[in-house]
């Protein structure tokens, strides 16, 4: 039997409907609704949170990202310098770096630096930075990758410009290469803070105290004290109140620079 | 102004440039002719050095550039450079291109860079830009631009790349207009084009490249209008009449090597 091409169009899409249809009807109907409101909807479970899920917990996720992220970009930054350094000790050391710290998972450089670096040095570190370290040590891996990619994205002929014009290698680095290279590399960057905000999540491995809890370890201390899941759920929202607008900061950021590339 | 004594360049083994010997005086405009891969951008390149020639020497304006204890950087401030590709800088503004390497090289003031950029833009025709970014002009004002951003180092050698090569044909008149007028007012170039209207009227002197050697040089009622050597006749020919052309009558050397742009 032959169809048109609209008529075999229309087919197609009766059919991907039907099987949405479909799947969701299953899981509706195989869900325990009653239980599951029960155990995440819990509005009294939900106001008792309120207010210290957000002025503490939220705003020490957003700190400690913040801190971890600032050191991550700085280091990150001088790392990809290294890298495309013509020292090559300094590229051994960047390579050797990067490899490390993002093969390593995250978990183990929270519980090596949170126990290690007290033992080795007889120090306590502040606990603002020893987190800046841990969450900037990891971060600066994986944005070191991504600002030497934007750097070397920068056209040979930038370069060249603004060495014709006088500029010495290292002027025109910081005057004209580096500033399109983080323009480019903005929407990945972000992708690295987004990550980093869940991985702010590890903090809890340093050992903190009541008013130093982030989302995560307010959320389960919380799940345990009130026997409910609520507090997970309203923690996730909290999630999404932070890495939503940024990822329309970046749309804005991106329409914004685009005029200007 | 430019003393060019056995250059050569190779590149991985290739040898672009054969041995040139070339100089340049205060005060002129030479144009540089030849078909692609004849090593006319890259005997231009090692005039500033962005491209190291492999031996000989270069000096511009009693500075050796090929001396390895020369401050280059100190050397380039004198020397003005356009490019084919423009290379604007695109997160800045026409008035931040011309500004940049005044305040960063030239060390001037910001009210000073400005006002000396807000001249430079009005002699290349271009005073209501100066808040434009590269990507909202025209490839004709982003190459006057380009060369306001040279101009405005106060440059005493300008070097041009194949100018208009990257514009739309309508669009060529107005760069080859400035660089007519910086012609009229004195200022020493070494232009490599294509345009042979404007090496005819414009230039003192034309030289032909084939091969990585000088074939032909001399005054452009010579080399343009009466050519001695086959090769450059054969080469003006293609260019000034390129529908008269029959297939396979001129040795295509094929795709030169992109690093030298021809």
């Amino acid at each position: 039997m032959a169809m048109t091409r609209r008529q075999r169009a229309r087919a197609v899409r009766t059919v991907q409907y039907a099987v949405l249809a479909v799947v969701l009807l299953v899981i509706v109907l195989a869900a325990d609704w009653g239980e599951l409101r029960r155990a995440f909807f819990d509005a009294g479970v939900a106001r008792s949170l309120l207010p210290d899920i957000l002025t503490t917990a939220l705003l020490n996720t957003v700190v400690y990202t913040l801190l971890g992220f600032g050191f991550g970009l700085v280091a990150g930054l001088v790392l990809a310098l290294m890298r495309l350094s013509q020292v090559p000790p300094y590229r051994w050391l960047s390579v050797a770096y990067i490899e490390f710290f993002r093969g390593v998972p995250a978990l183990l450089v929270f519980i090596a630096l949170g126990f290690g670096v007290p033992l080795a040095f007889q120090v306590a570190l502040d606990r603002y930075v020893t987190v800046m370290l841990a969450l900037g040590l990891v971060g600066a891996a994986y944005m070191a990758e991504t600002i030497r990619a934007g750097i070397r994205a920068v056209p040979k002929g930038q370069m060249e410009a603004a060495r014709s014009l006088g500029m010495s290698h290292g002027r025109a680095m910081v005057s004209i290469i580096i500033p399109q290279a983080f323009r480019i590399v903005l929407p990945p960057l972000t992708n690295e803070l987004i990550l980093l905000t869940k991985d702010s999540s590890l903090v809890y491995l340093l050992g903190l105290s009541l008013d130093q809890y982030e989302l995560s370890k307010f959320g389960r201390e919380a799940l345990n004290q009130h026997r409910s899941l609520t507090p997970i759920l309203v923690a996730g929202l909290c999630y999404l109140l932070i890495t939503v607008p940024l990822g329309q900061l970046v749309r804005w950021l991106e329409s914004r620079t685009a005029k200007a590339r | 102004m430019i003393r060019i004594r056995g250059l050569h360049k190779s590149f991985d083994g290739l040898e672009v440039l054969k041995g040139i010997d070339l100089a340049v005086e205060r005060g002129e405009v030479v144009c540089v002719i030849g078909p692609s891969g004849s090593g006319k951008s890259t005997l231009l390149r090692c005039v500033n050095l962005l491209e190291e020639p492999t031996s000989g020497s270069v000096t511009v304006g009693g500075a050796e550039v090929t001396d390895p204890d020369v401050d280059i950087d100190r050397v380039r401030r004198r020397i003005g450079m356009v490019f084919q590709a423009f290379n604007l800088f695109p997160h800045l503004t026409a008035l931040e291109n011309l500004t940049i390497a005044q305040r960063r090289v030239l060390r001037r003031d910001r009210a000073e860079a400005v006002r000396i950029g807000r001249d430079t833009l009005r002699r290349v025709g271009l005073t209501d830009k100066e808040t434009a970014y590269p990507a909202q002009l025209s490839g004709g004002q982003q190459q006057r631009v380009a060369i306001a951003r040279a101009l405005a180092m106060d440059p005493e050698l300008m070097l041009f790349d194949e100018p208009t090569s990257a514009l739309d044909p309508e669009l060529v008149g107005d760069v080859l207009a400035v660089m007519r007028a910086l012609a009229d007012e004195g200022m020493t170039m070494l232009v490599v084009t294509h345009e042979m209207s404007f090496a005819r009227e414009v230039a003192d002197r034309v030289v032909f490249m084939d091969d990585g050697v000088i074939v032909e040089e001399g005054g452009p009622e010579q080399v343009v209008a009466a050519p001695r050597h086959p090769r450059t006749r054969a080469f003006l020919t293609r260019v000034l009449d390129p529908a008269a052309a029959r297939v396979g009558e001129v040795p295509d050397k094929g795709p030169h090597d992109a690093r030298t742009g021809g």
